[in-house]
Parts: structure tokens; C-alpha cells; sequence
């Protein structure tokens, strides 16, 4: 790091003296205090920016927004004929995956269509989901496959959840040929890639929220903007993973394909990708979680399945409802994550076997079309096996929400205790306390920061980021999310790193507690707040529960692995000089693992702000709300820019964080390794 | 690695005082003249001094950049074995890419079959490496996704070679390197050995004029990468191409090569013949290398020839070629057989071979 410069040099000139960092602050504090006195006196602007000076940067964009769609044009076709032409291109494998799937073969529009062929039967897909399974890890698998969707059959989630895997069939697909792409260019040429990465960086810290308003002005309401809108949030890890799996290719091999004199373009399709594979493979099984993580996210703007489930549930508050269209999203996720998984493994294996025949090369093809044929046929014969029959559904709907009801009404008091003991004592004084800072002091605290932990460059970030926050004349929704997400992660903390701790020397523990949150961090987050709900109602305080526990994995996560890291020649060493359990703890490994446990709390911040967005559902009044409003109202603007907000807060979080990791490591002497 | 560079042996006067082999350029297969190769930020500037020929030896110390390779003027003959010897680090693999291209010299010239490489386009470069030159590496570079039948067409794959004649020829070179029968196995169900095979095979299909070996047996255990010389040493004497073998391992460059050049930091600080490096070993740093070899295993029958004159037949215990070693010549004297009449290969008399020679360089060891 260039920028550890100041401090250093300062206290090498001047050794009599504390070091200048610590006179900063006290300046720095000193300077705040003053401020926080007087401003609402004296300098009104710098306790909260004035309505007046506001600039509308909101209205620019929608207006920005309404000369897109209205008037520009090209010159060859406007800009609403390009994003018809996105649409379609959307929206025809769509509807013919939909077909297959769910709908079947329809002709004519709207209510008149007339079902010309039925979709596949439930049998005949579940038949084909096993044949896959079976093809890429065998029984277990397929037993897996057999388990997962027979929840979904029986349950109730059938015509549901194939509208979802619809969406993911042609979102996958997109998203990961679409990151390759970009990876390869951002591989070839150094120029592309430092053009796309600090984008790649904000897209992932932007909440998915905001950029679903823009989609859904261009694109309208309905499942084509709902698969867009996954197609961009599934892509950038895909590009990254591209270009970290493409350099990773063995060097000889690189060589190897130029030496038998491939074309550039040989080189990239016959060479480097199939030698990457599986690191792409990765990155495919990413978008595919991605993808499930956006389904309730994409519902909002008219994807309908699975999700739009979940979120009706959610409003009416039917718990019952709710989890069982949740527990169907993650029972899709999980057979999709494995399979997908098994594959990345086996396609080096069984890419192609020369020569043979079709048949010999393609059993498993050949299966699959087989079952489905047989599905059909034996429909017609049983109808059962084309159509599960309602009667024969179960639902634990009632179970859960009398559940629900006997804890509200036995452990009410309990609960409300509980509940009004935190929001007195600690949220709302804490709320009060952030609201009540001047914005000019909060972006003071944050550049010294910035220049203490790392250097010029990062306190003139910080002071701008938040300069503009305060500008944008959302300031107070801005240090609501920082509150809410403050506490959170200091819960999440409190929680986690103790637990990380317990668990890092004991290895049996470790392996149930990496099961538990591996499990927890598949759950789509929205079934996180569906419970607190229930028990807490809405508000802040369901909104923190939810967060926490959403938040929770990384901090448990990166602690254990932290101490797991340190060199054992260290506490070999501490052991020797006669330190105490305890001792050891403390002064050796929990100092050594600094470094790794600040990139968890790094992490446990990135998703407590991704999961405040969700929570606005909930009725918290910050820059989530504000974006959750956007979209209701379909303002662009206004939408783009909260989520801008809540982006910046996490940038200046993020960067802080980093120096302070960064320093923490150079101090204790270990070299760069680590990493995010 | 060596951390920390010996001053280069004063690279400037190793193209004087190291007569650039003895052929003339006519017969050579492919020339360097005064290649460099630097790394590092500085590269590009000092690759223009040293083909101005204004580098000085002091710009090298700076930390700037890597000389990779310094300075390396060698010829390679048509149909020779010409091994590459060197420590880890010494620039071998560079200066092999650098004889490809695959690697950017910095400075001087490479000249294939009378051609200047470096001028030539890349169209020509993708050209040339498909037809005339194959190489083999350290590990392998298989491609994991194809099967040994497809990894061994891949070269003609990339030609645009169609499906059953490539295969067809694949299926010969999988059968020269005696791997038949397991052509649609994938490279991960081969030990290191028949990976190493089918990289030969691979190498091989497009009948390179060239041939590339970048370390091919360093990845191997020792008893395999015996057997894997054995099986280089037939396929050469079959196939007669023109070699450029690079290794870490003196005793396999005196094995197999014809000639070789020794390396040091990126520069080359001996070529000769076998015979020539153990017997005059140039530096201290390859007498190094030559101390622990038996000669007599080394050297040749020619190196110690002695001229025939007027020898009766009586004197004579035996008769042998010139290409023996000493030490399959020795137990020809018998009990008391006090010299050997050499035959060279046109089984002409070469001269003759006396016991007292022989004895004195047996003792040397
Ligand atoms: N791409 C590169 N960038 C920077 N330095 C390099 C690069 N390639 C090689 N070098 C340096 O050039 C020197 C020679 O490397 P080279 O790989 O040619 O050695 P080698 O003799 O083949 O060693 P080995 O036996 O380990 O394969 C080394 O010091 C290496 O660090
Ligand atoms: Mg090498």
C-alpha cells in the first residue's frame, strides 16, 4: 500500500511525540464535538443539508429515463426498438421452455388459447431430472432428485415451481454464456478489464433493488424483465470467475496451443475454455444460485412462480404458505447447485468417447427422451400421472401457522418484553443518537479515517461518498440503514465470533456448525424475515433479527477460518513461554487472525446492507424503503438514486475495512496472502 | 533457485572466444545469433541496446529486469541431438520458447531453414509451428477434455486435417509409442509415463522437421524416466530429427544428446560433444557437473584414437567402432592384448587404440 506514507514518516521525524494518527483524532473528535454543539446554531447547512440545495438528480434521470424511451434514437432504430428486440429475444426461448414445462404448446393469445400439446408430465420430469442426476453422480443423486422435487409435487408447489425453472432455464444459459464472454474479452485484452471491473465491483454492492427499476421502466412488468433483471445480477461473478479460471490455465498448455499453431480463435474455443472448464463450471453453478437467490427479488417485477408465491405469502403474513413455497425455492436450489456441481466434475470425464455411435455415446439422451415419451403415453392411460391430483396434496400450512398462533399467545408477553426492552434501551437511542449527527462531522470522521488507516486517496473517497449522500438529500434515510445495519452486524458479531472461536479448535463441532451455516447461506433471504414476522410483527427490530441472522455465516465463517490460519509454530511458540489457554487465545491467535476475522466483519456488512434492501418490505424507513418505493412507483431516478446511496455507504464500509485488514496484516508482518 | 546472480561470465566475449561450432551455417537447422531475452519493466529498452550493441554489462545488475537469456549464439544441425543443460533457472525453457517464438526475444536473430524468424508474420509463425515443429513439455500439457486419440489429432485437428485421416495417423503414432489399445482413455487414467508418451505422440503427428523437448522426463520417477530414454533413443534412431532437448539432468544430456550446450544464468558457457565436455570441461561450473561421471562411459573410442602406422597383425587383439565407449572397449583387450585396431563408419581403418590410454583414463575414473 502506497498510502500507509503519512503516519509513518511522521512518526520516524518525530519520535518525541504520540503518533500524529492519534493527534488527528483528537483534532478530528475535538472538531466534531464542536460541531455537533453548534452547528444547528450556527451553521444550519452543516447539520443537515438544505431542501434548497438539493440538485434534482432524481428528476434528471427519470426525465433522462422518459428521452430514452421516448424520443432517442440511433439513427437506425430507436432505443424502444432495441430493448423490443432484447424482449424478444428474452421472451421466445421463454415461452417455448414455459411451454414445455408448464403451459403446453398453446395457440392463439391470451384467454382463447387453445392447448394444442400438453406441457411434459410431472413424472415425465422428474424422470428426466433423475436420469441427469444419475448421469452426472449417480444413485445418491438421483435420489436426491426423486426427494427434492417430490417435496415440490406433493406439496402443492408443482405449476409454481416450473414457472420459476422456466425463468432459470433461460437465465442460466444467458448469464453464463454472456459472463464468458465478457471474461474472455476482459482476459484478452488488460484495456477491457480495467474498464469493467471497478462496474463488475458496484453492480455487486448496488442492491439488486435498484437496478430493477430502471429494468422495469424499459422493459415493463412481467417475467421478460424479471429474467433480464437475473441475467444481470448472475453475470459479473461469472466474468470474474471467467478471467480467474482462464489465466489459471497451466502456462504449458497455453504454450502447447501455440505451438501446434492454433488460430486466436482455435486457441480460445479449442484450447483455453475446455482447459478451463472446470473453474468455469464454478462459475456456471454460481449463476445458477444466483439466479434462485433473485426468484422472489424478480417476482416483484412479474416473474410469478415460486417467488411471486412467497411474496403474496409474506403479505398476507401465511406463514404456512410462505414456507412452503420457500422450502420448494431452496429444495429447486439445492438439486440444481448439486447437479450442476456432480456435472462441473464429470464433463472433463466423459466429454467424448471417439467413434462410437450415437446411441453408445448418448445413453443418458437417450433415456430422458424415452421417459418422456413413456410419461406422456402412460398420462393418457392414468391421468394421475400427467396431472397430480389436488386431492392428494398435503400442506403443512395450518401446522405452522398454529404454531405460530400457540407461541403468540402463550410467550406474547415474553416476546413483547424482549422485543420493547431492545428498542428502548438500544435501537431507538442508537437511531437518535446517528440522526442527530451532523453530516458534515459524519463525513469528517470518515475522511480521517480514510487518511489514518490508509491515505489520502481514501479519505477524499470517503469525504466525497458521503459529501454526496448528504447532497442527494438522503441523509437521514441513509444513517437509518447505517443504524440498522450497524447494530446488525455488531449482533452478528457478538454472536458469530464467539461461535467461530468455540468451534475452530474442535473439529467435529466445526463440521456440524459448516453444514448449519453452508445450509443457511442457500436459504433465499426472504425466508429469514418471514418467521421473525410472525413473532415480532413488523419494524425495526424484526427487520435486525432477520439481518442478524442473514448475516450471521461470515462472521462464524471467517473467524474460525482466521484462527485456523495461524502458523502453529506461533502457538507452538506462545505455548513454550508458558502462556495460559486463555493467554493464547487472546495475545496469539485471535491477534494473528485480526486480519482474517476484519474481512468477515467486511462480509457480514455486504450482506447486512443486501439484506436491509429485503427488509424494507417491513416497513424500516431507510434507503431500502426508499428504493422499495421506487419500484412500486416505477421512478427510475429516484430508485437509482437511493440505491447509489446505499452503494457508496457500502464502498466506504468496504474500503475502510480493507486498509484496516490490510494495515492490521503489515503490521504483523504477514505477507499480502489472504485475499477476499 | 539461485537467489542472487554470479556476474555474468562476461557474456560479451563468450560469442568470440566460443568458436559458434565448427559447421557451416549451411548444414544448420536453425541458428540464434546473440539472442536475448529480458523480463521485467525494463525489457524493452535494454532488448534495443543489446541489438545496438550499446548494453553495458553494469545495466545488468540493476533490478529493472531479468536477463533470461544473454547473449546466445548456437547452431543446430540438421538430424543432431542438441541438449540443452543447465540448472533450474538458467534460461533453458526461455531460450527454447525464444527458438519458437513463443517467447519474444529481445534482441538478436533466429534463422530457421534460412529464414528469419523474427521478421516473419504471424500468419507465417502459425504456419510454421503447424508444420514444421513439435514440442513436448515438462508436464505433459495434455488437454484434459479429449482422449489420448484426440489429444494425438489435435494437432492435425487444428490443420483442418479430416476426422479419419487424422485419426488415422493418430492411431500410427499412438502405436509407435506402444500405447496401443488405450487410445480413448482420458489423460488422467494414464500414469505419468504414458502421459508423457502421448505428448511424444502428439508432438510427433504433424512429422515435425523440428523437435522440440522441453524437459520431457523431469516429471517422471527415475526407473520410468530410464525407460522413457531407452524408448526416446529407439524412436530417434528410427526417426533421425532434428532435436533440441533441454534438461536439468547431466546424465541424460550426455545420454542422448549429440552436442551440448551448457547454461548459466542465461548464458550458454560450453558447447561440445559429449567426449569434449567431460574430458575438457570449459569452466569450473561444468566441471562440477562432470565430476562424478564414470568417462569411460562417456568418452568415445575416437577421442583416444591413435594413429594406426605400420601395426602387424599380430599386435592386433581386436577389432572395434569408433563410437564404442571406452568402456565397452576395454574388456576387448583381454589378458594381455596390448592395443585395438578402430574401425570408423565406414569401416575403414581409423587408427588404433592402445591399452596404456586406456588404462590411464580408466584409472582416472
Ligand atoms: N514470464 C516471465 N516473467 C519474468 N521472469 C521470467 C519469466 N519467465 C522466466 N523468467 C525468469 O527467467 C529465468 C529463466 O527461467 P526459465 O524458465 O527459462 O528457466 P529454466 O532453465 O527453464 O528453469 P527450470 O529448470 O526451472 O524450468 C528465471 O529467473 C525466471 O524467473
Ligand atoms: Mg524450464
Amino acid at each position: 500500500m502506497a498510502a500507509v506514507g503519512p503516519a509513518e514518516t511522521a512518526r520516524a521525524g518525530w519520535p518525541a511525540a504520540p503518533s500524529r494518527g492519534l493527534v488527528v483524532w483528537i483534532v478530528a473528535l475535538g472538531a466534531f464535538a464542536l460541531l455537533w454543539a453548534n452547528a444547528a446554531t450556527l451553521a444550519p447547512w452543516a447539520q443537515e443539508w438544505p431542501r434548497a440545495w438539493t440538485p434534482r438528480i432524481a428528476f434528471s434521470i427519470s426525465a433522462f429515463m422518459r428521452w430514452l424511451v421516448d424520443e432517442a434514437t440511433s439513427g437506425l432504430f430507436t432505443f424502444t426498438e432495441f430493448t423490443r428486440f432484447l424482449s424478444a429475444l428474452v421472451e421466445a426461448p421463454y415461452r417455448f421452455v414455459l411451454a414445455i414445462l408448464s403451459t403446453g404448446l398453446l395457440s392463439g393469445q391470451g384467454s382463447q388459447a387453445v392447448q394444442i400439446a400438453p406441457p411434459v408430465s410431472w413424472a415425465g420430469i422428474i424422470g428426466v431430472f433423475v436420469i441427469a442426476a444419475h448421469a452426472a453422480d449417480g444413485r445418491r443423486l438421483a435420489l436426491l432428485a426423486i426427494a427434492c422435487l417430490g417435496f415440490i409435487l406433493v406439496f402443492g408447489q408443482w405449476d409454481s415451481a416450473m414457472v420459476t425453472l422456466a425463468s432459470i432455464v433461460v437465465a442460466v444459459p444467458a448469464g453464463a454464456v454472456g459472463g464468458l464472454l465478457l471474461g474472455l474479452a476482459a482476459y484478452r485484452w488488460r484495456a477491457f478489464e480495467r474498464a469493467i471491473s471497478p462496474v463488475l465491483d458496484l453492480m455487486q454492492t448496488i442492491p439488486i433493488f435498484a437496478y430493477l427499476v430502471p429494468i422495469l421502466f424499459l422493459f415493463g412488468f412481467g417475467p421478460v424483465a424479471a429474467i433480464l433483471a437475473t441475467i444481470i445480477y448472475a453475470m459479473p461473478p461469472m466474468t470474474r470467475i471467467a478471467v480467474v479460471a482462464l489465466r489459471g490455465v497451466a502456462p504449458e498448455i497455453r504454450d502447447l496451443g501455440r505451438m501446434t499453431g492454433c488460430t486466436p480463435r482455435q486457441m480460445t474455443w479449442r484450447v483455453m475454455v475446455p482447459a478451463a472448464m472446470p473453474g468455469l463450471m464454478v462459475g456456471v453453478n454460481q449463476v445458477i444460485m444466483l439466479s434462485l437467490n433473485m426468484v422472489i427479488i424478480a417476482s416483484m417485477i412479474g416473474a410469478g412462480g415460486l417467488g411471486f408465491d412467497v411474496l403474496s405469502a409474506l403479505r398476507r403474513l401465511d406463514f404456512g404458505a410462505g414456507l412452503e413455497a420457500g422450502v420448494a425455492i431452496v429444495a429447486l436450489a439445492v438439486l440444481l447447485d448439486r447437479t450442476s456441481q456432480a456435472f462441473a466434475k464429470t464433463t472433463v470425464q466423459r466429454a467424448h468417447a471417439d467413434g462410437a455411435g450415437f446411441a453408445t455415446r448418448h445413453p443418458y439422451l437417450l433415456a430422458a427422451l424415452a421417459v418422456v415419451v413413456a410419461s406422456f403415453l402412460a398420462g393418457l392411460v392414468l391421468p394421475p400421472l400427467a396431472r397430480w391430483p389436488e386431492a392428494w396434496e398435503l400442506s403443512t400450512g395450518t401446522f405452522w401457522s398454529e404454531l405460530v398462533r400457540w407461541i403468540n399467545v402463550n410467550f406474547f408477553d415474553e416476546l413483547e418484553a424482549v422485543k420493547n426492552a431492545l428498542l428502548l434501551n438500544v435501537l431507538i437511542p442508537f437511531k437518535r443518537f446517528l440522526l442527530g449527527l451532523p453530516w458534515l462531522g459524519v463525513a469528517l470522521l470518515a475522511g480521517v479515517a480514510g487518511w489514518t488507516l490508509s491515505g489520502f486517496r481514501l479519505a477524499a473517497l470517503s469525504v466525497a461518498l458521503s459529501t454526496l449522500i448528504a447532497v442527494s438529500g438522503l441523509w437521514e434515510e441513509a444513517m437509518t440503514t447505517v443504524y440498522l445495519c450497524g447494530l446488525s452486524v455488531v449482533f452478528a458479531l457478538m454472536i458469530g465470533v464467539p461461535i467461530g472461536v468455540w468451534s475452530a479448535d474442535r473439529p467435529r463441532v466445526w463440521r456440524v456448525v459448516q453444514a448449519v451455516i453452508d445450509t443457511l447461506q442457500t436459504l433465499p433471504s426472504f425466508v429469514y424475515l418471514m418467521p421473525v414476522v410472525m413473532l415480532f410483527r413488523v419494524g425495526d427490530f424484526t427487520a435486525m433479527i432477520a439481518i442478524v441472522a442473514y448475516a450471521l455465516a461470515p462472521a462464524i465463517r471467517y473467524t474460525a477460518h482466521g484462527l485456523h490460519q495461524v502458523d502453529p509454530k506461533l502457538i507452538e511458540a506462545g505455548r513454550a513461554a508458558g502462556c495460559t489457554p486463555f493467554q493464547l487465545l487472546v495475545k496469539i491467535r485471535l491477534k494473528l487472525a485480526l486480519p482474517e476475522i476484519m474481512l468477515g466483519v467486511n462480509q457480514t456488512i455486504m450482506l447486512a446492507l443486501s439484506m436491509l434492501v429485503i427488509t424494507a418490505l417491513v416497513g424500516t424507513r431507510d434507503l431500502g424503503q426508499e428504493v422499495y418505493i421506487a419500484l412500486t412507483k416505477a421512478d427510475t431516478g429516484r430508485g437509482i438514486v437511493a440505491g447509489l446511496a446505499v452503494a457508496f455507504i457500502a464502498i466506504i464500509a468496504d474500503r475502510l475495512i480493507a486498509a484496516g485488514a490490510a494495515r492490521a496484516r503489515a503490521r504483523l508482518g504477514l505477507s499480502g496472502q489472504g485475499g477476499s | 533457485m539461485d537467489e542472487k546472480r554470479a556476474p555474468a561470465p562476461a557474456p560479451f566475449l563468450i560469442a568470440d572466444t566460443m568458436p559458434d561450432t565448427d559447421a557451416p551455417e549451411a548444414a544448420a537447422k536453425l541458428v540464434c545469433r546473440s539472442v536475448w531475452k529480458f523480463f521485467g519493466p525494463d525489457a524493452d529498452r535494454l532488448g534495443r541496446a543489446a541489438d545496438e550493441g550499446t548494453l553495458r554489462p553494469d545495466e545488468l545488475d540493476g533490478a529493472t529486469a531479468v536477463a533470461a537469456v544473454r547473449d546466445v549464439s548456437l547452431s543446430i544441425r540438421e538430424g543432431e541431438c542438441f541438449v540443452i543443460m543447465g540448472l533450474s533457472g538458467s534460461g533453458k525453457s526461455t531460450l527454447v520458447r525464444c527458438m519458437s517464438r513463443l517467447v519474444e526475444p529481445s534482441a538478436g536473430e533466429i534463422v530457421f531453414d534460412g529464414e528469419n524468424l523474427l521478421s516473419a508474420s504471424e500468419k507465417r509463425m502459425i504456419e510454421i509451428r503447424r508444420r514444421h515443429m513439435g514440442m513436448v513439455f515438462q508436464n505433459f500439457a495434455l488437454l484434459p477434455h479429449l482422449t489420448v486419440l484426440g489429444n494425438v489429432a489435435f494437432p492435425l485437428e487444428v490443420q483442418g486435417v479430416g476426422r479419419s485421416k487424422r485419426e488415422a495417423r493418430a492411431m500410427e503414432m499412438i502405436a509407435l509409442v506402444g500405447l496401443s489399445g488405450r487410445e480413448h482413455f482420458f489423460p488422467r487414467e494414464l500414469s505419468g509415463g504414458q502421459q508423457q508418451r502421448v505428448g511424444i505422440a502428439r508432438s510427433l503427428a504433424v512429422e515435425p522437421d523440428l523437435w522440440f523437448l522441453d524437459e520431457p522426463f523431469s516429471a517422471l520417477d527415475p526407473l520410468i524416466r530410464r525407460e522413457m530414454q531407452d524408448e526416446f533413443m529407439r524412436l530417434q534412431s528410427v526417426l533421425k530429427k532434428t532435436i533440441v532437448f533441454i534438461t536439468h539432468d547431466f546424465d541424460e544430456a550426455i545420454r542422448l544428446g549429440d552436442r551440448i550446450a551448457v547454461m548459466k544464468d542465461g548464458a550458454v558457457v560450453q558447447v561440445g560433444t559429449p567426449d569434449e565436455i567431460v574430458l575438457a570441461p570449459a569452466t569450473g561450473y561444468v566441471s562440477e557437473f562432470t565430476r562424478n561421471v564414470t568417462r569411460a562411459k562417456v568418452v568415445k573410442v575416437s577421442a583416444l584414437l591413435s594413429p594406426a602406422g605400420d601395426v602387424s597383425p599380430a599386435d592386433v587383439a581386436g577389432e572395434v567402432s569408433d563410437r564404442a565407449t571406452i568402456a565397452e572397449a576395454a574388456p576387448l583387450f583381454g589378458e594381455s592384448g596390448v592395443r585395438l585396431l578402430v574401425r570408423g563408419r565406414d569401416g575403414a581403418i581409423a587408427g588404433v587404440l592402445e591399452r596404456d590410454r586406456v588404462a590411464a583414463m580408466m584409472m582416472r575414473g
